[in-house]
């Protein structure tokens, strides 16, 4: 469980991020949603204290995050980021034992928790163990993104826009993966986006981020149904309005 | 040819020592300054700042500096410990430049990435940062291998040995071959070091462990070979050598090459020469024994360390002071006085001198309007100048600096008219040119004389006593003539000297 308590991030006198409060539940998806600058990144961030807060707590598991060393704190939360991030000068199998390596794992469960990582994100681990990251495809490298965050078996995974830069149908399949992965594993995830169809089909919950503040916290039914305001209201009605477009163009020009 | 490549190993082997171990402290110095310089943010433009400093300073000067600095903190001046100091410094502005550069162009998206996976500090330096500014850094190691080789040529001015043994010597003497040996040894030693560098960091970019250790092999061998050879010479406990040092001109190799094989027959004593040193590098490093013997000039002498004004009390009466203060203020011995002067001398084209009727500087003065005067680097500076120019109200229409081993030529050709010359220097006869009378006395009389260190005439005697055979042994015409020997006939200073030595009973 992550409780956010009044979470503000400031930078100079602008704040992008200011009094959220929300939980995380155990073994939940949480969704968070928003355009470009809304905070979502930030609010990301601040989970595993890359960004530190300006005031609030961050409780995992019922203990601030504050009062644990940085490095240790993330060493337990598997992140995924937006550019990937893989190592160029290391392997595929040495990027992917990167936090077992930091927390001291013996040579032989490393070597066994690379395989089964990489035969759980659907890479054959023989072919790409030794490759490098930039001869694999984009798709691929973001599959390794998702088994390293996932090597020392985390409880809490943090996911910032991780398939925004793939084409959509590589988008679709790594996030068919995922939530057989999520099933698989019961982590409690936080994951970022601002694609309104990936957020409905991912999310158990879905938390609308707007100019810095929560607009609103719900399931994509509670969100469909029952928006808050004005501007979740216009944001859910998105991917209808494209659906209706790609009908309009699908049934010709009588519409 | 044979008598250069006989040199090749001593030289090299210093050449060597002094490269690697400057190399191996200007990273010492770099590397971690580097590194801290992109974690203090204070901290980089004042590394930077300060190395670039160093770096605008040209190599000769910063070398020829360390002298006087470490003499101010009364350490070794002369010879390995100045040249050290000068290249390491040197050495340190590549390798902090490229160690800050490949740091700090690191994609953020991997420094975050390594936080990201719970990475301390210290383990991004080592497993993130460090491996992926590798290259740039190694650039920074390679520019400063290639650059020491070349820079460590100008140790031989403040007394350490090296490939510019060769080409300091060569270029006086006009040894072309001596020259060009110690340019190709530099190159290929610039080559071959760069090489192994290069190897090093190809290996680890393509993980080639056998690469790597094959290279790394080779640099330690080549680390061994040079702390090898170096303790051997320091702990070389046979009897220290006589070691006799010379300015970086002809007469002066001829002369240290006859002191040291006069020494050798008649005291069988070893010796060592130490060439090519400073003007004022020379003095000193007798004077902190550094240097047995060497020999000097009475004006010299008069002009730079006894600040003697314009006007002088005759030959004979600047010797004795000379003698006296030398004893009094420095515990040096004037071990002998070789019987000719070596003063500068104003000389003009033998032809000009008859067309004009040039016979005395006074002559000079009227025609010095249309006149260029040609000089070393440092006549115009020195203390002899403004005597001379107002004594005869010469005014010439341009001065002009330039390397003595040019400054004959060019008065032969015409460039210049007018030259300050060396009194006994080969080439006033070899070019025609003919020496102006100082008829009013305003340059200093230039006495060659061999000065002995206080050790010296402490702990050998005999070592000053054989010297003292040279006393009045050499007029100016023999000097002339072996200058000659050496300039024009393309002798060899050593030969030339053992020549003289043998005539001597």
């Amino acid at each position: 469980m992550i409780q956010l308590d009044h979470l503000t991030k400031r930078y100079g006198p602008d704040a992008v991020v200011r009094d959220l409060t929300l939980t995380v539940r155990g073994g939940e998806l949480l969704i968070v949603l928003g355009g470009s600058g809304c905070g979502k990144t930030t609010t990301l961030k601040m989970i595993n204290r890359l960004v530190e807060p300006t005031s609030g707590t961050v409780r995992l598991d019922d203990t601030d995050t504050a009062t644990m060393p940085p490095h240790e704190l993330r060493r337990r939360i598997g992140y995924v980021f937006q550019r990937v991030g893989l190592f160029p000068h290391m392997t595929v199998a040495e990027n992917v034992a990167v936090t077992p390596s930091l927390l001291g794992w013996s040579p032989a469960r490393t070597r066994a928790r690379i395989d089964e990582l990489l035969a759980l994100v659907e890479l054959d681990p023989a072919l790409v163990r030794d490759r490098r990251p930039d001869e694999l495809s984009g798709g691929q490298q973001q599959r390794v993104g998702v088994a390293r965050a996932l090597a020392a078996g985390p409880a809490v995974m943090l996911l910032d826009e991780p398939f925004g830069a793939l084409d959509p149908l590589t988008r679709e399949r790594l996030q068919e993966s995922f939530l057989r992965i999520r099933r698989e594993t019961g982590l409690t995830a936080v994951f970022v986006t601002h694609d309104m169809a990936e957020a409905l089909m991912l999310g158990d919950r879905i938390a609308v981020m707007h100019a810095g503040e929560l607009e609103q916290i719900g399931t994509p039914h509670d969100l469909l149904t029952r928006p808050a305001s004005p501007y979740v209201r216009e944001l859910m009605n998105t991917p209808r309005r494209q659906a209706a477009a790609v009908e309009r163009l699908s049934g010709g020009p009588t519409a | 040819m044979s008598e250069q490549l006989a040199l090749l190993p001593e030289y090299l082997t210093a050449h060597l020592q002094l490269t690697l171990i400057a190399l191996l402290l200007s990273a010492a110095i770099a590397l971690p300054v580097g590194v801290a310089a992109t974690r203090i943010a204070r901290l980089e433009p004042l590394a930077l700042g300060v190395a670039g400093v160093i770096q605008t300073v040209p190599g000769l000067a910063l070398l020829a500096l360390m002298v006087p600095l470490l003499a101010a903190v009364d350490l070794r001046s002369i010879g390995f410990l100045p040249a050290i100091c000068g290249l390491t410094l040197y050495g340190v502005f590549p390798i902090l430049r490229n160690t800050v550069t490949g740091i700090s162009t690191v994609d953020p998206v991997y420094t975050e990435a390594a936080r990201g996976v719970g990475m301390t500090p210290l383990q991004q330096l080592a497993r993130v940062e460090l491996p992926l500014a590798m290259p740039v850094v190694v650039a920074g190691l390679r520019t400063a291998t290639v650059w020491l080789v070349g820079m460590a040529t100008l140790s031989t001015p403040v007394g350490a040995t090296s490939l510019g043994n060769y080409i300091f010597s060569g270029l006086q003497i006009r040894n072309y071959v001596a020259v060009l040996v110690g340019c190709v040894a530099a190159g290929g030693l610039a080559l071959v070091l760069d090489g192994l560098v290069r190897a090093v960091e190809d290996g680890l970019a393509r993980r080639r462990r056998k690469q790597v250790a094959a290279a790394l092999g080779l640099a330690a061998l080549l680390y061994g070979y040079a702390g090898i050879t170096l303790a051997v010479a320091r702990f070389d406990d046979r009897e220290r050598p006589v070691v006799i040092g010379s300015k970086p001109f002809t007469e002066q190799y001829v002369l240290s090459a006859a002191l040291a094989r006069l020494v050798e027959r008649e005291t069988g004593r070893r010796t060592e020469l130490v060439q090519s040193l400073g003007s004022t590098v020379a003095f000193d490093a007798l004077v902190a024994g550094e240097i047995d013997l060497y020999v000097d000039y009475t004006g010299t002498v008069w002009v730079n360390q006894m600040q003697g004004g314009g006007s002088f009390p005759g030959r004979a009466a600047v010797t004795e002071r000379v003698r006296r203060f030398l004893r009094e203020q420095h515990d040096v011995t004037l071990a002998a006085m070789l019987g000719f002067e070596n003063t500068y001398a104003l000389a003009v084209r033998g032809r000009d001198a008859e067309r004009l009727g040039l016979r005395t500087i006074s002559d000079l003065a009227a025609v010095a309007p249309r006149f260029v005067f040609g000089s070393d680097y440092e006549f115009f500076a020195r203390p002899e100048w403004p005597p001379v120019r107002d004594t005869y109200g010469l005014s010439f229409r341009e001065l002009r600096s330039m390397d003595v081993s040019l400054m004959y030529q060019a008065v032969a050709t015409g460039e210049v008219d007018v030259i300050s010359a060396y009194g006994t220097d080969g080439r006033i006869d070899a070019f025609d040119l003919r020496v102006l009378d100082d008829e009013r006395g305003a340059i200093p009389p230039y006495d060659a004389v061999v000065l002995a260190g206080a050790g010296i005439a402490r702990l050998a005697p005999d070592v000053v006593a054989a010297v003292a055979r040279l006393d009045g042994a050499i007029s100016a015409d023999r000097m002339r003539a072996m200058n000659f020997a050496v300039d024009e006939a393309g002798e060899d200073p050593s030969r030339v000297a053992e020549r003289f030595v043998r005539t001597l009973p």
